[in-house]
């Protein structure tokens, strides 16, 4: 293999996307800080569909052209799989707050264990979990928690379903069978779109009926958190399904040929695998 | 196959490829704004050096500033609030604006070239993490200039001084710390995925020079680490803005939760900031010594024991926090494991100089001074991890001590030596041999003299972080200001070093700028011209691979 070396030319996306990330920075900080700095923040994130959108389609254009050689495709195949493992170390840091918590710093402020000092803080305090009573009763628990055996089972059967479905479909993919693919692909975008619907419908019933909202002390916390993140890792995993089934509508991708699919798939997966430890730790047990 | 390229760019009509076919001499902006679009991996080098060096005099002025105010006892140039934002701030923009930025810069100057790669794996990508950083830093200092002040909690913001007790800007240094931390991880995918993709058919893993091979498993902390300091930082966030109380006892969480998730991230950043050091000197040392690395594969093996260890010895940081006994322990005796590939690390250099042919250029001064230096600062470190012993050291100056010496005769010398190592190679040029022997020494003797008395100040029980202190510490607190203007200013020394190379005064470079060095880099001519390999060099493991017998 001495043929020459591809590199891709320069882009102005970049750039343009380190403009609109920092304007979202800005005006997040700025609102967060200061109550000020909406106008940055809309335009940032504006911007940063706009900048995804204009970028990508650069991508797939060169992709499209015979640009991308096996070196290059095998680059972009690393580089979404070592993103994905950074994504897997994002949410470890919110599993390991909530078994931290679980089983360390709640039964402390009970007074087990060697730093049962910290019971003399709040004695009145009995450690359980889901922590409905919260050590200093100002902050308030909630009154109930999600019972894991009705939505959140429902959507965990949604989810597991649909990464099998989105299998079938990239199945039918590199079988060539593209009507086939087409069908396992909407299924399986609609099913994610089911999933989102649910979550909703189970916040607002957390939030208004059971007293369960971020305020409610470290239960709703971490709940939030990581249910909340999840949820916008599926958001994304959507749009990006959303995306290539208008791309396979277009005619793209070939049966061996077909990196973009591969990489939302695999993203699908990761977020279908996240839910299932969402479902057990934090519903469940 | 020149034109099977161009051929295929005229096919598709998109505004990034009309901009030039990139893979040769084209290319379309000029001025300013070749540098805001480049994707070269050259150019981004540069940007991420120059970059650092414009930090590293940051921060550096924010040091002089707090030695200015610890020159005496008492309060005489600044108020204690705006101590604690130079203290801050002075860690926040070394760790991450200088030392990291640095070494990165080094990576994507040199990876590519020492595996016989054209650029880096995904090169848009790589402008894009490099413009990250001035944004991220700009947030973090104009955070100085906001209602309430910037930062004043310590570059390690513990919760609850960084939640509850925090200034308003707290959010924006957040959002610095996430764009900061989206740029890490990206460059470092980019790394990897250079690494693994992209080296010359024929070039195994154990062919990689060791700056690589250190480069592939600091990229891989940095994956690992950074998303957990953007989910602690973003938990810091929720507690601020949205009443959540994850570092809120009264609410069921826990501040000590912060250190954990913080010191997760904290330790293997410590090796992000070192390994990459432990490449430069394991290149430079053999070079000088005109003899091959002594224990390549041994060096390979450390560098990943080291890694691995590292995700197991965080809480050696928290001993005085109140953890349980069997975690001391556990902390304990983890942290001590990591002296052992260490120490094989310092008998390998030590073993390669063994009966070299050894001769005195900077780079090698600046290598040998951090054998030297950076072994005292790893022995404090051995100190520290004795959890009885810490009792009596945390928080005090011996902790600065320890810390500054593994991270500026440590990582900022192996930085220095790796630039007076390589700049015949960026610029064509040598660094003048006598400024540069003026910059180590002057360097040297300020380094030692700023911190070797921290340690006695620790030790007598001088705490850290604080504007005024008892009378008994005043003299090593006078040696060690002294000491830290004279290191200051001699940081200089190599801003003109460095002007005079790029501007072509001085020694001419040929292509093998030093006669024992080993590596592709050393087979493209001096200065290397912006693309380097067009097709894949020829490599023969027999003859050129580090580790061959
Ligand atoms: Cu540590």
């Amino acid at each position: 293999m001495t043929s020459q070396y591809y590199v891709p030319p320069t882009s102005k996306w970049p750039i343009i996307a380190v403009v609109v990330t920092g304007s979202t920075a800005i005006g997040a900080g700025s609102l967060m800080s200061y109550g000020t700095g909406l106008p940055f923040l809309v335009v940032g994130l504006v911007g940063v569909a706009l900048v995804m959108a204009g970028w990508f389609r650069d991508v797939v254009n060169e992709s499209m052209g015979g640009l991308y050689d096996s070196q290059m495709d095998r680059s972009f195949r690393q580089g979404m799989a070592w993103f994905i493992f950074s994504e897997v170390m994002f949410f470890a840091a919110f599993f390991g707050a909530l078994f931290y918590v679980r089983v360390f710093a709640v039964p402390w402020l009970d007074g087990e264990g060697a730093k049962g000092v910290t019971a003399l803080l709040w004695p009145e305090f009995t450690a359980s979990w889901p922590l409905m009573d919260t050590p200093d009763p100002s902050v308030g628990g909630p009154w109930e928690v999600v019972n894991p055996w009705k939505l959140p089972l429902i959507n965990t059967l949604i989810l597991v379903t649909s990464s099998v479905t989105l299998t079938i479909a990239h199945h039918a993919l590199k079988a060539d069978d593209r009507p086939k693919l087409r069908q396992w692909l909407i299924v399986t975008l609609l099913l994610g779109l089911v999933f989102l619907v649910v979550q909703g419908v189970e916040y607002v019933e957390a939030w208004n009926h059971l007293g369960l909202t971020l305020q409610a002390g470290i239960y709703g916390s971490t709940f939030f958190m990581l249910t909340g993140f999840h949820g916008l890792h599926v958001t994304i995993g959507a749009i990006v399904l959303a995306v290539l089934l208008v791309r396979v509508l277009k005619g793209h991708f070939s049966a061996d040929n077909h990196f973009a699919f591969e990489a939302g798939a695999w993203y699908w997966h990761f977020v279908d695998v996240v839910w299932i430890g969402l479902f057990l730790f934090v519903y469940v047990f | 196959m020149a034109s099977d390229t161009s051929q295929a760019t005229v096919q598709v009509s998109t505004s990034a490829v009309a901009q030039g076919d990139g893979a040769h001499d084209s290319h379309g902006p000029t001025g300013i704004l070749r540098w805001v679009v480049t994707t070269n991996h050259k150019e981004i080098g540069s940007l991420y050096l120059l970059f650092s060096l414009a930090m590293l005099f940051v921060g550096g002025s924010m040091a002089l500033v707090i030695r200015t105010e610890l020159f005496q006892p008492g309060l005489q140039f600044i108020q204690p609030e705006f101590f604690n934002q130079m203290t801050t701030m002075h860690g926040l923009i070394m760790v991450f604006g200088a030392i990291m930025p640095a070494f990165v810069g080094l990576a994507n100057w040199m990876i590519p070239m020492q595996i016989g790669a054209p650029d880096m794996a995904l090169p848009r990508l790589n402008n894009f993490s490099f413009w990250l950083l001035p944004v991220a830093f700009g947030i973090l200092l104009s955070t100085l200039f906001m209602e309430g002040g910037g930062p004043n909690f310590g570059w390690t913001f513990y919760a609850p001084l960084s939640t509850t007790y925090a200034p308003p800007s707290t959010s924006f240094f957040i959002m610095s710390i996430h764009l900061a931390g989206i740029s890490s991880i990206l460059g470092a995918i980019n790394i990897i995925a250079t690494i693994f993709n992209l080296r010359t058919p024929g070039m195994r893993l154990m062919d990689m020079s060791l700056f690589v091979w250190t480069w592939l498993i600091t990229a891989f902390l940095l994956i690992a680490v950074m998303p957990v300091l953007a989910g602690v930082v973003t938990m810091m966030l929720m507690d601020i803005n949205f009443g959540t109380s994850f570092f809120n006892a009264a609410g069921g969480g826990d501040p000590v939760l912060f250190q954990h998730l913080f010191w997760f991230f904290g330790h293997p950043e410590v090796y992000i900031m070192i390994l990459p050091a432990f490449g430069i000197v394991s290149l430079i040392v053999p070079t000088f010594a005109r003899k091959r690395l002594f224990g390549y594969a041994s060096m390979v093996y450390a560098t990943a024991a080291i890694a691995l260890l590292s995700f197991l010895v965080w809480a050696h940081h928290m001993f005085t926090v109140g953890i349980p006994l069997v975690g001391e322990l556990f902390f304990m005796y983890s942290t001590m494991l990591i002296a052992v590939p260490t120490g094989v690390k310092i008998f390998n250099w030590i073993a390669t100089l063994f009966r070299g042919s050894i001769s005195f250029e900077v780079p090698m001064l600046f290598a040998l001074g951090f054998i030297v230096m950076f072994t005292i600062g790893g022995l404090s470190g051995v100190m520290l991890a004795i959890v009885p012993a810490d009792f009596q050291y945390h928080d005090t100056y011996f902790v600065v001590a320890h810390f500054h010496y593994v991270l500026v005769p440590g990582a900022l010398f192996a930085i220095m030596a790796a630039a007076y190592y390589w700049m015949p190679k960026w610029t064509g040029y040598y660094a003048s041999e006598t400024l540069g022997k003026w910059h180590f020494w002057l360097s040297v003797i300020g380094v030692n003299l700023t911190f070797f008395p921290m340690h006695f100040s620790g030790l007598a029980g001088m705490p850290r972080r604080i504007p005024d202190y008892a009378l008994q510490f005043a003299d090593f607190n006078m040696l060690s200001s002294i000491g830290g203007f004279l290191f200051g200013f001699s940081q200089l020394i190599f801003v003109w070093v460095l002007i005079k190379a790029i501007r072509g005064s001085g020694e001419k470079a040929h292509a093998h700028a030093w006669e024992g060095a080993d590596g592709l880099e050393w087979t493209v001519p001096s200065p290397a011209p912006l693309h380097t390999f067009d097709t894949p060099p020829p490599f023969d493991p027999l003859t050129e691979s580090p580790s061959r017998h």
